[in-house]
């Protein structure tokens, strides 16, 4: 059973890709953890020795900022946007998008579901 | 893209010299300025500066947190009063 920085790693996958579960680990950090490691990329997670396991935890622990630690380090650098009442901070509270999207449409990802408007009419179809 | 590293920040100069003016003589004192690319400072840090936000000037206190933003960052030029309904209606009168 591999466990790293706090995460179950998938069993069955190659360990490449069950780095990735790893907040924090993308594929290309994912890539460099493993050749810094000296572990084969091919193995799954469940064929890893013990030792392949702890260097990779190593690794892990002193060279990247992951998991708890990472998702606060966002929260606080938005928590600061919002603080000094810059644009982003602004954008940040009212819940709409922060980089200049449009909001005419779309922008539903950061606005969530739609929520119905009291008394707006179809417009009529023909 | 980013400015290049070369050049370093921009600054407003007119401005930086006031600023620099203000600090040697020790005074505090509210200063307009249009420059809303300039980039804040750490000389800036403690000053009040009135930004321009195509309307009127907009008051921004600069703190520490604020260096390395730029000015108009502060000074927002859209107002959004809200869609439709009396709610709306009642305070886009009020100014």
């Amino acid at each position: 059973m591999a466990r790293i920085a706090g995460v179950d790693l998938p069993r069955n996958k190659r360990i490449e890709i069950a780095l990735t579960y790893i907040f924090g680990v993308g594929d290309s950090r994912a890539r460099e953890i493993i050749e810094a490691a000296g572990v084969d990329p091919d193995t799954r997670t469940q064929d890893l020795s013990e030792e392949d396991v702890s260097r990779l935890r190593g690794e892990i622990e002193q060279r990247f900022k992951v998991e708890g630690a990472l998702r606060t380090e966002v929260s606080m650098n938005i928590k600061r946007l919002m603080d000094i009442g810059s644009y982003r901070g602004v954008r940040h509270r009212r819940g709409l998008p922060v980089r200049g999207q449009r909001t005419h449409t779309n922008a539903r990802t950061h606005k969530g579901k739609k929520r119905a408007i009291t008394g707006k009419k179809k417009p009529p179809r023909k | 893209m980013p400015r290049s590293v070369k050049k370093g920040p921009y600054i407003d100069e007119k401005l930086l010299l006031k600023i620099d003016g203000m600090n040697s003589r020790n005074e505090k004192k509210v200063i307009r300025t249009w420059a809303r690319s300039s980039t804040i400072s750490p000389d800036f840090v403690g000053h009040t500066i009135a930004v321009h936000n195509g309307n009127k000037f907009v008051p921004v206190y600069i703190t520490e947190n604020m260096v390395g933003h730029k000015l108009g960052e502060f000074s927002p030029t859209r107002l959004f009063r809200g869609h439709g309904g009396k709610l709306a209606d009642k305070r886009s009168k009020v100014r």
